[in-house]
């Protein structure tokens, strides 16, 4: 049951405290790259989260075999083998979001966010740990493409997932699906988790202090009780 | 030549990498904290993307047309193997120059500029020139935009920015300032 429990935070801690994205700011080609509209968003993210978690699995089950030496070559060739696979499938079956990401579905090889979960965590960990932390953290990945796609595609267009918002009257900020938008929406991003971040430290100390000073309050009664 | 010309220019301004293509943010983002050191990646950068061009053309021709799913692998692998090639070749044969690049040689490898620059060239099927020219620009635009980011934050090192926008979210906010900039230069060549 205890293993249950820390498998469990393995996969958590990727959608938050330790987000890929707004946390350790890993990843940002393809963050910024595809997310001018949700959808490519949203296939962008699975297309990770396949390629994470298969590599994640593949790495960890074979990791007693894996010579030191030549251990990064071999993880960028398993998840190129499998980044190749994605770029097929999708090819197969969304041809038209494949024109749109273009070069971009090869170029998850190149997201570090998925070497390096090879490297720090699925070559240390068990199989069962290593996927779970490989769905948590292409799940916190895919909320921050989610959460960068809506933003610029609801105020660059106007929509989200292709449908109208606000109507005829609503004039889009083009500037938001160019690239300048990319880069201007994850720095508010960013800007807003470091203030989120922030406060509630900022609760927490007030909290702890509180806590201090009722302790303090109730030693403090509780000499004079006895003095008197 | 003209359209040798037009391929450097728009690579270099126009479909810049790293602004409008959103390639090499890793080092854009990472390592632009000091103009001299941005300047030198760069020039390593450029070194290793005419290097890359010229694999990848040889690749395309005489294997990859008979295997084209073995593309990415073998792509990701010439580029390791290349990048780890240079690095001990220049550490035998000038020492000096080993010095000044060597830090940044391994960090190149992970960088998506590289493959980006494979692919796009295979993509829109270049010939041998023009898959040179096309690294010269990407490598040129590459420098040029960290050598401007690096000169913009050497300036704001100095100034009295709020303790919560500091850092990455900062950076990126330039970036968008700097990427808009480059925006202008899309209407360069509409008329010719």
């Amino acid at each position: 049951m205890a293993t249950d429990v820390s498998a469990y935070e393995e996969m958590i801690k990727g959608l938050w405290r330790d987000n890929p994205v707004f946390v350790q700011v890993l990843g940002m080609c393809p963050m910024l790259a595809v997310t001018n509209s949700a959808i490519n968003a949203v296939v962008m993210g699975l297309a990770t989260f396949f390629v994470l978690v298969t590599s994640s699995f593949l790495v960890s089950s074979f990791k007693q075999w894996i010579p030191k030496q030549v251990r990064i070559s071999l993880y960028v060739i398993i998840i190129a083998t499998f980044v190749t696979v994605v770029d097929y499938s999708i090819l197969a079956m969304l041809p038209a979001i494949h024109k749109e990401l273009g070069a971009f579905i090869p170029l998850i090889v190149a997201n570090c966010m998925i070497l390096g979960r090879q490297e720090a965590f699925a070559s240390k960990h068990n199989v069962k740990y290593a996927v779970m932390d490989a769905v948590g953290m292409s799940g916190g990945f895919m909320i921050a493409l989610l959460a960068l796609g809506s933003v610029r595609e609801i105020l660059g267009v106007g929509a989200l997932f292709g449908v109208d918002l606000f109507g005829a009257n609503f004039e889009p900020w083009v500037i938001m699906i160019l690239p300048p938008g990319g880069f201007l929406t994850l720095g508010l991003l960013l800007l807003f988790f470091n203030w989120f971040t922030e406060r509630r430290r900022q609760f927490l100390i007030k909290v702890a202090d509180a806590d201090r000073m009722l302790a303090v309050e109730k030693v403090s009664t509780e000499g004079v009780k006895d003095n008197g | 030549m003209d359209d040798l010309l037009w391929i450097f220019i728009s690579t270099l301004l126009v479909n810049n990498f790293v602004l409008a293509y959103f390639l090499g943010l890793c080092p854009f983002l990472g390592v632009s904290g000091h103009l001299e050191t941005s300047f030198r990646l760069g020039l390593a950068t450029t070194f290793v993307l005419v290097i890359t061009a010229l694999c990848a053309w040889i690749l395309n021709t005489y294997v990859l047309i008979y295997a084209p799913y073995l593309r990415l692998i073998s792509f990701i692998v010439v580029i390791a193997s290349t990048v780890q090639f240079i690095e001990m070749s220049i550490k035998k044969l000038s020492p000096a120059l080993f010095k000044s690049l060597g830090i940044f040689l391994p960090l190149i490898t992970t960088n998506c500029a590289i493959l980006g620059l494979a692919i796009f060239a295979t993509n829109r099927s270049y010939d041998l020139v023009e898959g040179l020219v096309f690294a010269l620009g990407a490598g040129a635009g590459f420098t040029l935009a960290m050598v401007l980011m690096a000169g913009i934050r050497e300036e704001t090192e100095i100034m009295d920015v709020p303790v919560l926008i500091r850092g990455t979210a900062f950076n990126l906010i330039i970036a968008g300032i700097l990427s808009m900039a480059f925006m202008g230069f899309a209407g360069l060549f509409s008329s010719t």
